[in-house]
């Protein structure tokens, strides 16, 4: 390991594995959050109150606790309750879990945005209410919702950072270890903002691109 | 795993020694970021492209980039340099910036709304460009911005524990070290976010009515 320090792009492939690790932190964790969001917003708005209630609590417990202390409470005290996971798990369900109470607010402020004829079109054509939110309503939300979603995957992202203070070796972790290891501070920490830049960059144009494509043939005014 | 009262009233003493440099953080990088985001927003506005790209540059790399490695970088690298900051500055600071980039959007949002009659009035009056932001364009942008700014203020004191990991004794660096000499995670961690809970949970209902408020006479 020290001789593949020693030179710049032992500096740079450590980075790089690290980076490999946030990657996946950030997809999977968005997936999972993704997944949530579409859920607890649906719930919001659903008819029984005890969903309702259940989502409000989920999202006021999620987003008014901090996803620091989430994670560290997952790390420490659950296996102590029996549930020991693996650090990566406990990160990519910590991230997940925390981010969808982010996103089922843009879920359900999107399909409340969408306008009311809609609805009632819906329900004038006699659709079950699977297909009115499945053809009606959901194509026309996802475009309000598509740049929300995309700051919060940039949070996600820079969320996955405090996993470097479970033992994980993501980016950050890895800028460390260099640190520790060589002396050097700015060589890594720069490439580590870098580095971490260059994804949020690559989320906020791919977020763009798919916004312009899906609102291809709709007929929905730009905010 | 039981919660044990008599543990829980033992280390209160030592978690409030955290609560007060968790809020002495909060209190100040609100104050520096208030400060830093309306020069930032003015400095995008600019006509100059020599000063609203690089801010601008500035402040979506920031936005970009985590908080964590932020404060490594004011923290590590700047002593290097011959700047050297206690813990507690170099995350005042580096919070304080990190907030300064979302509240510049803020204000950019809040300047935006107000009418294009009021420059030019402000004009018409022969006021200077420093007594039209003064007089004219802050005081009126500013009071329908207080919920978003108040929600930024929320989030920043719920990332105050990332300045543990540059050494600063705030509350939950003050609960990993009691955890670890009392080798019992559950009660200090789970206090920690209550406390945080206990705090957000009233201002968002405070701050979601404000801006009800605001969208009601706005």
């Amino acid at each position: 390991m020290s001789t593949a320090i020693s030179n710049w792009s032992g500096f740079l492939l450590l980075l790089l594995d690290g980076a490999w690790v946030t990657l996946q932190l950030t997809v999977a964790g968005c997936c999972i959050a993704l997944v949530g969001a579409f859920i607890l917003g649906l719930c919001r708005l659903s008819r029984w109150a005890a969903l309702r209630w259940f989502a409000t609590a989920y999202i006021e417990f999620f987003r008014g606790s901090s996803i620091f202390v989430q994670l560290f409470w997952a790390y420490f005290v659950l296996p102590l309750a029996g549930f020991p996971l693996e650090p990566m798990a406990t990160g990519i369900l910590v991230l997940g879990l925390n981010v969808s109470a982010f996103g089922a607010e843009v879920v359900r402020g999107a399909i409340l945005a969408v306008p009311k004829e809609q609805f009632e079109t819906a329900v004038a054509l006699n659709l079950t209410p699977y297909q009115r939110m499945r053809h009606v309503i959901l194509p026309q939300a996802i475009v309000f919702m598509l740049p929300t979603f995309g700051n919060n995957a940039i949070e996600l992202l820079k969320a996955t950072a405090v996993v470097s203070l479970i033992s994980l070796s993501d980016l950050t972790f890895q800028a460390q270890v260099i640190r520790l290891q060589t002396g050097n501070t700015a060589v890594p920490f720069i490439g580590a903002l870098l580095i971490y830049f260059v994804i949020s960059v690559i989320i906020s144009r791919g977020v763009r691109h798919l916004e312009t494509r899906l609102s291809d043939g709709l007929d929905v005014t730009k905010h | 795993m039981v919660w044990d009262w008599a543990f829980v009233w033992s280390i209160l003493p030592e978690l409030a020694t955290g609560v007060v440099v968790t809020i002495q953080a909060t209190v100040v990088g609100t104050i520096l970021a208030a400060i830093v985001g309306l020069l930032i927003a003015m400095a995008q506005r600019s006509r100059n492209r020599l000063i609203s790209r690089p801010v601008q540059f500035f402040a979506s790399f920031v936005r970009g980039t985590p908080l964590l490695v932020q404060l490594y970088f004011l923290f590590f690298v700047l002593p290097d340099i011959g700047i050297l900051l206690s813990p507690l500055a170099a995350g005042v600071i580096g919070i304080g910036l990190h907030y300064s980039t979302y509240m510049s959007e803020v204000y950019r949002a809040g300047i935006d709304n107000i009418s294009k009659g009021q420059w030019e009035a402000a004009r018409a009056c022969n006021l200077s460009e420093r007594q039209t932001w003064i007089h004219v364009i802050v005081p009126q942008a500013i009071p329908p911005m207080i919920p978003a700014l108040g929600n930024y203020v929320v989030m920043m004191l719920k990332e105050t524990p990332y300045l543990s990991a540059i050494t600063v004794y705030e509350l939950m660096n003050a609960a990993r070290g009691v955890a670890n000499s009392y080798y019992r995670y559950f009660e200090p961690i789970t206090l920690v976010g209550l406390f945080f809970l206990i705090i957000t949970v009233p201002a968002v209902i405070i701050l979601r009515r404000l801006e009800k408020q605001h969208s009601r006479f706005g």
